[in-house]
């Protein structure tokens, strides 16, 4: 059989050993090969197992066929499926992509017992005033100023930030973190930002700079890409 | 065209009615019709600081209910003509009080009034609802105090979502000597937090209490310090530009003197 008309290969490259799955070919033929190979390729001996990347190129290939795939490859105990890749995303993830990366911009302030939740990232455009709430799934830039609670990550991004002109909160939380303005009375700090410190275990406020110099990844979308 | 303005703040006791009593009184002197609506069920007591409590007959629940017309529950002032006060029940249920009542009692008394302005009860419930239903324009009272501060800034969200003017800021019991220390938030931090125009400031007054309590509005001894804040009020209402009232103490002859002395 010549090379080109292989459905299955198996090759090391930089992230690993990757088992191509041929993108064209119909995923019984594909299973059918793949069966093959994985008996002429049976352990001898006690060969340790081998982790492996499954690449699926530009096919879609939904849960139930990744676990059927994952079966088949761990069942010889010769190979682990480490990860699943693939080129393409169904439209539905992705617009849910995009609406959780997506900046939303927002000209008012929050009044107290007022709560602004948003998808994603959200800029604000005025005060959060005291008893008000800010809320988003991404991280919280506030041109005004800070003196409600404010929480972003709350699908538990822990690296999502709040950051403020002015930040006088009664309350910080990142995530699952939460932090409380001290009992005594403080001045607020401007130009600041809140960040979840990982070896304290705790939100910190920070200058803006640490934004830069942690080399965060700021866009939620380029995290959330990197986190799949 | 006539107008109905609310007075409300959220949080009792800031003087809500004082400065209904006031402004209403404050905008007859200036020769508008004015008629003045209790909408505080059950705990009325606007009737009481314009000294006409012995003359209710009908009230508000009444309008409503049908058991009166709507000009036979009005009561004259009297001292003007123009001026009218339509008083809360005493005992009724307040729930009979809707906003589509409201809203029928205020565009009928539109045709004879010009300006309407509603005292509102405290709290955020059914009963500020309907008070806020009829009215164009709304005026948020708050003293210099953070829970005051706090409870006018949820009313003024509050407000955003109904279909009003944008709400103007009259600050009262302002006692200058607590500011100055930084004992008191000042103006300028009020204004800050809730983000409205300044309709007027207003100083804490004993005169106030007593003018209240004889039953003749404080706005009408002109001399007194907050009457003329009243009377400011009332202008800017009206659409004048009038500059806000100094805050500084009367000084004695002395200091006046010694102010002398140092200029030159």
């Amino acid at each position: 059989m010549p090379e080109t008309n292989q459905l299955i290969a198996l090759k090391g490259t930089k992230e690993g050993l990757t088992l191509f799955i041929n993108e064209k070919c119909s995923l019984e033929d594909a299973y059918v090969e793949l069966e093959q190979k994985l008996i002429e390729d049976k352990p001898k001996g006690n060969d340790p197992i081998v982790p492996v990347i499954v690449q699926f190129g530009h096919r879609y290939v939904d849960e139930g066929e990744k676990h059927l795939i994952k079966n088949m490859i761990e069942k010889h105990n010769r190979f682990s499926v480490e990860s699943f890749e693939s080129r393409v995303v169904l439209k539905e993830e992705a617009l849910r992509w995009k609406e959780e990366s997506e900046t939303t911009i927002v000209h008012r302030v929050i009044r107290s017992g007022q709560v602004l939740d948003v998808e994603g990232d959200v800029l604000l455009i005025g005060d959060v005033n005291p008893g008000g709430k800010i809320a988003a799934t991404g991280n919280i830039y506030i041109m005004g100023k800070l003196h409600g609670v404010a929480h972003s990550g709350t699908n538990g991004d822990e690296d999502s930030f709040i950051a403020a002109s002015y930040m006088e909160p009664s309350q910080l939380r990142i995530a699952h973190y939460i932090s409380r303005a001290p009992d005594y009375e403080t001045e607020g700090v401007y130009m600041e930002c809140g960040v979840i410190d990982k070896e304290q275990d705790k939100i910190v406020i920070d200058h803006l700079n640490v934004l830069a110099n942690k080399n965060r990844r700021i866009g939620t979308f380029e995290r959330r890409m990197n986190h799949e | 065209m006539s107008k109905a303005i609310v007075v409300t703040s959220g949080k009792g006791g800031v003087g809500k009615t004082t400065t209904t009593a006031n402004l209403g009184t404050a905008l007859a002197l200036m020769d508008k019709k004015v008629c003045l609506i209790d909408t505080d069920i059950g705990l009325r007591n606007l009737d009481v600081v314009m000294g006409l409590e012995n003359r209710i007959i009908y009230d508000l629940v009444d309008v409503i209910e049908g058991r009166c017309r709507l000009n036979q529950a009005l009561i004259r002032d009297k001292r003007f003509e123009f001026l009218s006060l339509l008083p809360a029940a005493q005992t009724s249920d307040k729930s009979a009080v809707t906003g589509e009542g409201m809203i029928e009692i205020i565009n009928e008394l539109k045709e004879d009034y010009d300006y309407i302005v509603i005292d509102c009860p405290a709290g955020i419930e059914q009963g500020f609802q309907s008070a806020v239903a009829g009215a164009d324009a709304a005026i948020v009272v708050t003293t210099p105090e953070q829970s005051s501060v706090r409870d006018a800034d949820r009313i003024i969200g509050l407000l955003e979502n109904e279909a009003i003017e944008r709400p103007q800021l009259v600050v009262n019991r302002i006692r200058s000597h607590m500011m100055d220390s930084g004992d008191m938030l000042d103006i300028d931090d009020i204004i800050q937090i809730l983000s409205i125009d300044l309709l007027g400031i207003v100083v804490d007054d004993d005169e106030v209490i007593k003018a209240s309590n004889r039953g003749t509005p404080v706005v009408l001894e002109p001399s007194k310090k907050s009457s003329i804040a009243y009377r400011n009020i009332a202008r800017r209402i009206l659409g004048e530009s009038v500059p806000l009232q100094s805050l500084e103490q009367e000084k004695g002859i002395l200091s006046k003197v010694k102010n002398f002395f140092r200029m030159n």
